[in-house]
């Protein structure tokens, strides 16, 4: 863990509960200062990060345990990364070969295989490794440079958060 | 989400209202192959402009639909796509695949 808890969702392999997930984090990137495509972005990333694990690590069985937690990340100055959000997802389910998490080619006109590629087009980072047991998939999304405006408006929200400990 | 099913003669219109995702999207797939491959509708459209998002299964659902329709030689129309579908289709390169036009009169012309 790099960031600071804020926020932690425990939930179920439900599919009914994606909408409650997805409004969680349109409402959290919207109150950060991400622009409306960036939540938009946000949001279909971890949706579909979700739906994978509901899909492929669990095998739509519906009463399986998801942990969720979004963690601040500070800007760096040494890479000259700025404020971002990362989102780590841990599943119970058995070992996924890294191998099969390509995602199909997109010139292809068929069914499925999409959700990897708007994980991957929506973050910066997309890193997965078995841990504790469990598999853990680390989602790292950085705010773009924002205009004047929307920097101020920036600043407000994440110090409203309060201090970080880092 | 709720869909439902319209006829205007030999066209099937569905209004589709809420998101689209892992839930529900087989409900949107059987409903679709239904018209098309069942009863053969010549023309089926998929009213969007209530489905504020739509996932990577519901886009799934559509590409069944549409190849559905290729295979017996109908007509797979969408229209009012949101910000959020739009993308997600640009995204997975499908936009100019399907037939997409802004309103119901246009998709009915």
């Amino acid at each position: 863990m790099s960031g600071e808890l804020l926020l932690k969702l425990e939930l179920r392999s439900d599919p009914s509960m994606l909408c409650v997930v997805r409004g969680t984090m349109e409402r959290l990137t919207e109150v950060l200062g991400f622009s409306a495509a960036e939540c938009r972005s946000v949001t279909r990333a971890v949706d579909e990060a979700i739906t994978n694990i509901m899909r492929h690590s669990y095998k739509n069985q519906p009463h399986k345990p998801i942990e969720l937690q979004v963690l601040r990340l500070r800007p760096d100055a040494r890479s000259g990364r700025g404020d971002g959000l990362e989102f780590l997802l841990c599943d119970r389910g058995p070992a996924v070969d890294p191998a099969k998490m390509q995602g199909r080619r997109l010139d292809e006109i068929k069914p499925g295989g999409l959700g990897l590629h708007f994980i991957r087009q929506s973050m910066d980072i997309v890193e997965f490794k078995r841990a504790r047991g469990g598999n853990l998939l680390r989602l790292v999304k950085y705010l773009q440079p924002a205009t004047p405006g929307e920097a101020g408006k920036r600043r407000e929200s994440l110090a409203d958060l309060g201090p970080t400990n880092r | 989400m709720q869909i439902s099913a319209r006829r205007i003669d030999k066209i099937t219109i569905f209004d589709v209202i809420g998101d689209i995702d892992l839930a529900n999207s087989p409900e949107v797939r059987k409903a679709l192959l239904k018209e098309l491959k069942e009863a053969r509708v010549p023309r089926v459209v998929m009213n969007m402009s209530k489905v504020r998002y739509i996932d990577s299964s519901g886009v799934a659902s559509l590409v069944e639909g549409l190849k559905a329709s290729r295979d017996v030689g109908s007509r797979f129309i969408l229209f009012g796509l949101s910000p959020s579908a739009r993308e997600v289709l640009q995204l997975s390169r499908l936009l100019k695949i399907f037939e997409v036009y802004d309103d119901e009169a246009q998709a009915l012309a």
